[in-house]
């Protein structure tokens, strides 16, 4: 063995002083198109909804939440791009180099205004925030489809066989009206009030939670999301982490509490503050937004933009809050 | 919390049906024992467990075909064995209008009430069938046996059709057509008293009564200067030496001489648009494929035929089934992929028993495999059968159909080209197209070319029923007019004037008679509003009820919409109500009120819609209006 090489064998290699950081990340090229006429410059990759919220167009969105994929499902972001047959979802279209891109022409406006009053004909949309606003904004009128279906008994609607269904006599619009669902003491579905965005779907499973609990199921208007043969939720795989509350953009899925209050006459959303907080149950130290009305906990979601959670909560951040109204301020009590 | 006991477990014959399809399980990722029982780790296992969820349609086929019904243990234990979530399963499951999970008879007669059956009297066979033995969906004769009403069978030229299934360790799918009630209620009697149901009819008709036979949906057939439909009821379709003796396997040698750039060449100079109904160039779709870098790129023939109307790939699947084989290998071989996935819906038995063992001989033959025709080179076929989904026609929504998942369609772009079945570049066609292709590429694509218009190349199959003598599949030279095809059919049946013809089946246009100099290629109808589609022309004479014929077809597409997007999802709904207070004559507010809610409706349906079946589903109803053939009543308008 020479010399040049024995000391490899006998020397430790010199440390590095400095640890090494990531490999720099390119920065993405950037990508022009039109907006309304003006000239837009983005990141290649961005999706027509981030270039216009970038330039602070307003797009008007349901399916979409910051932190799960795209489903393009419901169809109110829609716009026009020059040259489609069709208009294009903004929430997943990637911005492409030359796009002409319409955001409040009148064809996007009647698609929207249509999507809307689809909805609220059909659905009950008196617990989504920021939908009454959209129905005002695009003039929709959900009456003109004539006065809502009485509402299906319990479980009938599940029930419909794909490819069936009794025809309507045109004298009332169909509506998935039914009645709630409460099988646990953590949380409630209200499916009356589902559009059928996938969110909960997508937060029980790869985008989230990974229990896949729940799918949809059925076909056409009798879609519906569902457990395996409809069973109750305590003999589901739900682990009861309340992601799914968390980015339900209607109120469906809702707190037991809150659900409890609202019925009661007692929820006050205005008198509610609203505080920040580290969750004390385990080391991962996730952001708790706790909602809290005359001294007591209603509400546990978390911020979207908060680096640990992404909005995603387990069951003992979202629900694990009761013993906090129990027995005061003290560890006396009953002892 | 109460204590939750395990599930009751899927009984043996559950097991079995899963079992077949899946084998043996190897571990227990796959719902077997653990492998190494001396204390070894499962850590590995997971991926491929899960990389078999493209067989979770096979295996509900199986179930649903040995027990009649998917209850919750034998989903479960499908489950188990390809590591799926259950609600997952379920919610495909519950997709396809064929499968059930609820209990259901094992004998089923589904019978059809679409248009052109009701055109046939198919409303009267259901109200027969109510009277003899109770309505639709409830068990009958001892509970062994019902009936249902299901979109169109795709056998329209003897319309009206049925399509039984029987559920049991030798599981039987026959289709029938024509049908009575009493007829079908024979069957149902003869199956429930343990009778099996005809005999596997995969068998040809005797050579002297073939000809006969197939000429009842190809009238044509046997008639010289025929180049799609040459070979039909001419060859034993079991027979591969039958389809050799007739030209057949020319194109793929050729295309193994000639190489992968310029069978493309050929089939581009062809100027071949696809038959489907979008009409997009096959040459440029494939040299697309062929170009993506990576590996592996996948085929699929979308034989998922349910176009109300439409009947023609049924045709060329049953009676030169070989042509397919020869055609997707050389498509295989062009763009650069080894494996191919033939996609026919469940509605079509006899396509699916025949495309089978022509797979089976073609590669006994050396015609498919890993060294076609000693050149070295690869290529499989697969089929995979549909389940009852109309959207599965739709080739986004096939690929999530073939991976195991709910058909609803993706969203595009990507296009399949760049991103299809399993997320890699797919070259997607329709039977019909693939069918010129080994012609095109034995003589070159300058014949084909030569033929038909400047803007639609070649011979086209059209599907002609309704009221005419002679309904069926036709060829004939694109430049024809819709007054040809009707003429070639037999006119309008007998003393009978022409109402209306429905052009490109439920997606389609309505015309009316002042059409029938319309010539039948893609820019004639396009410049026209209308549109060929799949090919269909759907014939109305002055008996039809027009209106009850809109809202059948309304009635379809809210069946059969996906739900994934807002506009279809509920714009069929509210069209189908509109179309309701039209028959009702109780209109909300004034005709105009309604007309304009059907034309808003239209347009978010055609402009917002995810894919094609939201996109038109308001075509043919709206052009109803257009033409004339229907409208709201004035005088409602007073009682308003």
């Amino acid at each position: 063995m020479s010399s040049e090489i024995a000391h490899i064998f006998s020397e430790p290699p010199a440390r590095s002083t400095r640890i090494p950081g990531p490999p720099p990340v390119p920065a993405p090229a950037e990508v022009e198109l039109t907006i309304d006429g003006s000239l837009v410059s983005v990141p290649a990759g961005s999706t027509i909804l981030d270039a216009c919220r970038a330039r602070s167009i307003e797009i008007p969105t349901l399916c979409f939440l910051e932190n799960l994929t795209p489903v393009n499902a419901c169809r109110v972001c829609v716009v026009e791009v020059a040259g489609a047959r069709t208009l294009v979802p903004a929430c997943s279209r990637r911005v492409e180099s030359g796009m002409d891109v319409q955001t409040a022409s009148e064809r996007v406006r009647h698609s929207r205004r249509l999507v809307l009053e689809l909805l609220a004909s059909s659905v009950d949309l008196s617990t989504a925030p920021g939908v009454a606003e959209m129905l005002d904004a695009y003039g929709a009128d959900p009456a003109r489809f004539g006065p809502a279906a009485p509402p299906a008994p319990a479980g009938e609607r599940d029930a419909h066989q794909p490819g069936h269904h009794h025809a309507s006599d045109g004298a009332s619009a169909a509506t998935v009206a039914q009645p709630v669902t409460v099988d646990n003491d953590l949380y409630i579905r209200d499916y009356a009030k589902c559009i059928l965005c996938y969110k909960c779907v997508e937060a029980c499973g790869v985008d989230a939670q990974n229990t896949f609990a729940i799918a949809v199921a059925g076909r056409g208007f009798d879609a519906h999301i569902s457990t395996e043969y409809a069973t109750p939720l305590p003999a589901s795989a739900c682990v009861y982490c309340g992601n799914c509350i968390g980015v339900c953009p209607t109120g469906a899925l809702m707190f037991r509490s809150e659900h409890e209050m609202r019925a009661a006459g007692t929820w006050d959303e205005a008198a509610q503050a609203r505080t920040d907080t580290i969750c004390p149950y385990c080391g991962v130290g996730c952001t708790l937004t706790l909602h809290v009305q005359e001294g007591t906990i209603v509400k546990v979601t978390s911020p979207l933009d908060a680096s640990i959670t992404e909005g995603h909560l387990c069951v003992k951040g979202r629900f694990g809050f009761t013993f906090m109204g129990r027995g005061g301020t003290t560890a006396g009590d009953g002892a | 919390m109460d204590l939750v006991t395990l599930a009751p477990r899927a009984t043996p014959d559950e097991r079995t049906a899963v079992d077949v399809v899946l084998g043996a399980p190897a571990g227990r990722w796959d719902g077997g024992e653990r492998a190494d029982p001396e204390g070894g780790h499962t850590s590995s296992g997971g991926h491929a467990a899960r990389e078999r969820r493209h067989l979770l349609l096979p295996v509900l086929h199986a179930i649903q075909a040995r027990v009649g019904w998917i209850s919750r243990p034998a989903l479960e234990y499908a489950c188990r064995r390809l590591s799926i979530p259950p609600a997952d399963a379920y919610g495909v499951a519950r997709f396809y209008g064929l499968f059930s999970t609820t209990p259901r008879p094992p004998i089923v007669a589904h019978v059809c009430d679409d248009v052109v059956c009701r055109l046939a009297g198919a409303e009267d066979v259901c109200a027969d069938l109510e009277r003899a033995v109770g309505p639709a969906g409830e068990p009958a004769l001892g509970g062994e046996a019902t009936w249902l009403r299901s979109p169109c069978l795709g056998r329209c030229e003897r319309a009206p059709a049925a399509l039984f299934t029987v559920a049991g360790t030798l599981p039987e799918t026959i289709a029938a057509a024509p049908v009575d009630a009493a007829g079908i209620v024979r069957r149902l009697e003869r199956t429930a008293a343990g009778r099996r149901l005809v005999p596997a009819r995969i068998d040809p008709d005797p050579d002297e009564e073939r000809l006969a036979n197939v000429r009842r949906s190809v009238p044509q057939a046997g008639r010289p200067g025929l180049r799609i439909l040459h070979r039909v009821g001419i060859i034993n379709p079991l027979s591969l030496d039958d389809y050799v003796a007739a030209g057949g396997y020319r194109g793929l040698r050729r295309a193994i001489e000639v190489g992968r750039e310029a069978v493309i060449a050929e089939v581009t100079a062809s100027g071949l648009l696809g038959r489907g109904g979008a009409a997009f160039p096959t040459g440029r779709k494939w040299a697309a494929v062929a170009a993506q870098p990576g590996q592996p790129h996948y085929t699929v023939c979308n034989a998922d035929e349910s176009e109300p109307g439409t009947f023609k790939d049924r045709v060329l699947m049953e009676e030169d089934p070989y042509a397919i084989v020869e055609a997707m290998t050389i498509e295989g071989l062009a763009t650069g992929s080894s494996r191919g996935f033939l996609y026919i819906r469940a509605e079509y038995p006899l396509s699916a028993a025949r495309m089978a063992h022509a797979l089976a001989i073609a590669r006994e033959a050396g015609y498919l495999g890993t060294d076609i025709l000693g050149s070295g080179q690869m290529f499989e076929i697969e089929i995979r059968r549909g389940a009852g989904a109309y959207v599965c026609g739709e080739e986004t929504a096939l690929f999530n159909s073939i991976e195991g998942k709910r058909g609803e369609p993706r969203n595009k772009p990507p296009f399949p080209v760049e991103s299809g079945l399993f997320g890699r570049p797919t070259a997607v066609n329709n039977i019909e197209t693939l069918v010129n292709i080994p012609g095109i590429v034995a003589d070159g694509g300058a014949a084909f070319a030569a033929l038909g218009t400047e803007g639609s190349r070649g011979p086209k199959l059209f599907c002609i029923s309704g009221a005419v003598p002679h309904p069926g599949v036709y060829e004939v030279e694109f430049g024809a007019s819709l007054g040809d095809l009707i003429t070639l059919a037999g006119g309008v049946s007998g003393g009978h004037e022409l109402r209306a013809v429905l052009l490109g089946g439920a997606s389609g246009v309505f015309v009316g008679p002042e059409a029938l100099d319309l010539q039948l290629t893609f820019e004639a109808t396009r410049a026209a509003g209308a549109t060929i589609g799949s090919g269909v022309v759907m014939v109305f004479d002055d008996r039809v009820d027009i209106v009850a014929t809109l809202r059948r077809v309304a009635a379809f597409f809210r069946d059969e919409s996906c739900g994934q997007c807002v506009p279809c999802r509920v714009g069929t709904v509210r069209q189908e109500e509109l179309l309701a207070r039209l028959a009702n004559g109780r209109p909300n507010g004034s005709a105009d009120d309604e007309l304009a809610l059907l034309a808003d409706l239209g347009q978010a349906m055609r402009d917002a819609s995810i894919c094609g079946l939201g996109q038109t589903a308001s075509s043919a109803i709206e052009s109803a209006f257009r033409a004339g053939l229907v409208a709201f009543p004035r005088q409602a308008e007073a009682r308003a």
